[in-house]
């Protein structure tokens, strides 16, 4: 019982970083209508940018501040330079051209920083609390519930109660009708790219403290958790993120409680596997056909 | 081309030329080179069916490498076993061949029901997920030996080639012939009726559809014919090298078929064939050179595979932004424009002779431009 | 004074032009009814003075200023709205979302928004009553309604309709166009009004420009097009 109660918060706690990192899939799935297979190497990008600010002033919340703001431009030299360049009428170039893109990333890291893992500390105590004699969430854990739910209100907000988050939602829906209505559609492409951007460095930082450390392929397992939570959650839902998020960390936190952690990618791909092909919807997906 | 051969009956043709020449070619390379030559002719089979598969149906595979590994595996599994039972020479190899393909088709039929019901992205995520996830598969079935993975039984030389030739140049022609089994029935299968119908539900499902092909049962029947030569491929692979295990055939390794497939040309199979050997001998160029160049140790270290995959990413974006066909388009585009040259100046020549036609009587209206098949 | 002009205009796709050698000249404040059969090249015009489709060559000029070069979302900026083809609203929004979308480049601030979309509401009271309902719970005629009250939010100096009527019961047609006169004899708002629909079309029409072949065929008030028999044969089909 005790074990299951760890788990269990422990679950939660990963699960909310891999929402975050969802719900930046969700941001430029509403932006662009599309899926960003280079996202969590974008991430490691501005996380490294984080970690040299971190060394250089001695704070983590400069740093985190520099990661937000690298990963942001990030986002727009990524969709300004190369997005645009690429013919949009299937997915498939994009989808190549966001393979090439991981790999000339990964590499360059690699060969910038080399294999190993740099350590990272967090900026709260990683000790569990112990309630009763049981150890549940730790401060650092609290930390990134609240950070999660900040960002995930504050993205609600906006794209449900603000004019610029209506001319997201359309550019990306209705681009053509909504240039006819004087909507500048490029630049809200643009702007969801950013957005996720930083939405995903953010997530990324506050999952490798708790990992091993910084590496150039620190975030290839976060992007496949985050997406299988996306396709869970409907890939048009920021609560669908929230909720699908939670779910799969929860799961992981379970199997690699009971079944071991050689498990994890199985079960990830069992219940991809499951979701994609039974509930094609997601648990909350609006309108979106999955189907070829 | 005359009346007389049919483009099947072509295609074989060169094929069996094609490897003929190649196992010639192999008196001509040393032991190492050899064994690269193999390994190439691997990835070829691979190549070859993912290029076909992304090029006409439009699906993208990130997770060729399980199929790879898949046939490698069904290889293994039946060989070993049937060299203990005392098998040996090719009913044994023509049994793992079996088994390889059995595992491999089966895991695309799998694969590819799943791809005729998702769109791209999906596909390609679910192929991420499956790729990632291999390792851990081959931990818990024991069968599958784990990190260790299967070994599979030698293939040495026969008796009476012994004193010809090297245990690597003979690896080398089972991996040529296997790669022209593999390859060829793909080169057919992409000119014929099936071809067109692949082209036909990438460009529009649903007028393919009332055309009364059945896409899905199109893109399912690609992705297999990928698979088995998927599989096959792991089949030499693991000829090549005794064994089979998952560090192998992990997400790098796929991705590198891709960068094969897109570089060589979508599509094309001596696109492929050029983009296997791009994939095989850049990385290993690339740490001859760094080398020879004399960079400080660490910084060689750090440079070996990543240089390589730097460029190959590179690769990716530029021909995916500029280039869209590839080498393969690069050279049939040279070869257009000289036929196009000189078909213009024939009918320059003969128009001289000629007095000009008159001009149309009216101008006439034009339709709404169709939506072209051959589009890309 | 013209407000709208355009001058040697050919667009092509490829092949032989769509519009060739187009000239028209759509006068401040009146209703213009753009007519022709299908394939004469009404939906291009339309598209080309939008700024989707690039000509070949020729000129749009919007009250003198040349269109050259200026995007779809600026030529929207400069007064010049379309109700496109087809059942363009966003579908994926409700009906106040739709408005608040249309009217955003104008209307700056919250309170202008909502003093111009209660404008719209009052004109089109069935919207009204359909507010906070998601786009694709519309009538066809309801959607045609937002298409156009979304259009007229932005007060445009220039209003381009393709085939308002397409797939909507005459009586709704009807009470379609009315509003759309009404509006323009009001504030002055120029109509190029592309219809199949000939009679509706000519009914509210100050004059009517025919196309045929990529090419204005014939340019007259609009009653002399409805009574002229020739014309109505060779290019209306009727």
């Amino acid at each position: 019982m005790d074990r299951l109660v760890f788990l269990l918060a422990t679950g939660l706690a990963r699960g909310l970083v891999i929402a975050l990192f969802a719900l930046s899939l969700v941001i430029i799935w509403r932006a662009a209508r599309i899926v960003n297979f280079a996202q969590a190497a974008m991430a490691v990008v501005a996380v490294y940018v984080a970690f040299a600010v971190t060394s250089l002033t001695g704070s983590y919340w400069v740093g985190l501040v520099a990661a937000l703001a690298a990963g942001a431009l990030l986002g727009l030299v990524v969709e300004r330079g190369l997005i645009r360049l690429v013919p949009s009428r299937t997915p498939l170039p994009g989808m190549i051209v966001a393979i090439g893109l991981v790999m000339v990333l990964q590499s360059v890291m690699g060969i910038l920083f080399g294999p190993r893992h740099k350590p990272m500390s967090a900026p709260f105590d990683e000790r569990p609390f112990v309630v009763g004699s049981i150890p549940v969430l730790s401060p650092y854990d609290l930390f990134v519930l609240l950070v999660a739910l900040v960002v995930v209100v504050a993205l609600a907000l906006l794209f449900n109660r603000t004019a610029l988050g209506l001319q997201l939602r359309a550019s990306a829906v209705a681009p053509e009708v909504s240039r006819l209505l004087g909507v500048r559609v490029p630049r809200m492409v643009t702007l969801g790219w950013m957005l996720s951007s930083a939405v995903a460095a953010l997530a990324a930082l506050l999952l490798v403290p708790t990992e091993l450390g910084l590496n150039a392929h620190s975030a290839d397992l976060l992007f496949v958790h985050a997406f299988t939570v996306a396709v869970l959650g409907g890939l048009d839902s920021p609560p669908g993120a929230l909720v699908g998020g939670v779910t799969v960390g929860v799961l992981i936190s379970l199997v690699t409680g009971y079944l071991g952690a050689g498990i994890v990618p199985l079960a990830v791909l069992a219940l991809l596997t499951l979701v994609l092909l039974v509930r094609p919807g997601g648990i909350f997906a609006v309108k979106e056909a999955r189907t070829a | 081309m005359t009346a007389a051969t049919s483009p099947t009956r072509q295609i074989i043709l060169r094929a069996l030329v094609l490897a003929l020449l190649a196992i010639a070619g192999t008196f001509l390379l040393d032991p190492f080179r050899n064994y690269q030559l193999a390994v190439i002719a691997a990835c070829f089979c691979a190549t070859a069916g993912l290029s076909l598969l992304v090029g006409l149906t439009g699906q993208l595979s990130l997770g060729h490498a399980v199929l790879m590994a898949a046939g490698g595996y069904g290889y293994a599994l039946v060989a070993a076993p049937a060299a203990e039972a005392g098998l040996d020479g090719v009913p044994r190899f023509a049994l793992g061949l079996l088994g390889a393909l059995c595992a491999s088709g089966g895991l695309g039929v799998l694969l590819g029901l799943a791809g005729a019901r998702l769109r791209g992205p999906y596909l390609a995520g679910l192929t991420l997920a499956l790729v990632i996830a291999l390792p851990a598969l081959t931990a818990q079935v024991s069968v599958l030996g784990g990190d260790q993975g299967v070994s599979a039984p030698f293939e040495g030389v026969p008796g009476p080639l012994q004193q010809l030739i090297a245990v690597e140049q003979w690896h080398a022609w089972i991996a040529i012939l296997v790669a022209t089994l593999a390859v060829t029935p793909l080169a057919v299968l992409r000119t014929s009726r099936a071809g067109l119908r692949m082209r036909a539900v990438h460009a529009d499902e649903t007028a393919a559809r009332l055309s009364g092909v059945s896409p899905a049962r199109v893109k399912v029947g690609a992705f297999v014919a990928s698979s088995l030569a998927a599989g096959l491929g792991g089949a030499v692979l693991c000829v090549a090298t005794q064994s089979v295990s998952p560090g192998r055939y992990d997400l790098a390794f796929s991705l590198l078929l891709v960068v094969a497939a897109v570089v060589g040309g979508l599509g094309s199979i001596g696109g492929a064939a050029a983009g296997a050997v791009l994939v095989v001998l850049l990385p290993w160029l690339v740490d001859t050179i760094t080398a020879a160049v004399g960079v400080p140790a660490d910084l060689e270290q750090r440079l070996s595979g990543n240089l390589a995959v730097l460029v190959f990413g590179a690769l990716l974006i530029v021909v995916t932004v500029i280039w869209p066909g590839g080498l393969a388009g690069a050279v049939g585009s040279r070869r257009q424009a000289w036929s196009r040259a000189r078909a213009r100046a024939r009918a320059q020549a003969q128009e001289r002779k000629r007095p000009p036609a008159p001009p149309p009587a009216t101008p006439t209206p034009s339709p709404t431009v169709p939506h072209s098949l051959t589009e890309r | 004074m013209t407000m709208l002009a355009v001058e040697g205009l050919t667009v092509g796709y490829g092949g032989s032009p769509v519009i060739d050698g187009l000239a028209l000249d759509v006068p401040q404040g009146s209703v213009v009814a753009l007519l022709g059969a299908n394939g004469a090249g009404k939906t291009t015009l339309l598209r080309t003075l939008s700024g989707l489709v690039t000509p070949r060559s020729g000129r749009v000029l919007l009250d003198g200023a040349d269109l050259a070069g200026v995007r779809v979302e600026d030529r929207v900026r400069r007064g010049l709205a379309q109700v496109p083809e087809g059942r363009s609203v966003v579908s994926e929004l409700t009906v106040e979302e739709n408005l608040q979308l249309g009217a955003l480049w104008r209307h700056r601030s919250r309170g202008e928004r909502r003093a111009a979309l209660d404008e719209m509401y009052e004109l089109f009271e069935p919207l009204a009553r359909r507010r906070t309902s998601i786009g694709h719970q519309l009538s066809g005629g309801e959607r045609q309604m937002l298409a156009l009250a979304r259009a007229l939010v932005a007060r445009p100096r220039v209003l381009l309709l393709d085939e308002p009527s397409l797939g909507l019961a005459p009586r709704v047609v009807a009470q379609l166009l009315a509003v759309l006169r009404q509006t323009a004899d009001r504030t002055g708002l120029t109509v190029l009004l592309a219809e199949q629909n000939v009679t509706s079309a000519l009914s509210i029409a100050d004059r009517g420009v025919v196309l045929g072949l990529g090419a204005v065929v014939a340019d007259a008030p609009a009653a002399d097009i409805a009574a002229d028999p020739a014309l109505r044969h060779a290019y209306l089909g009727f």
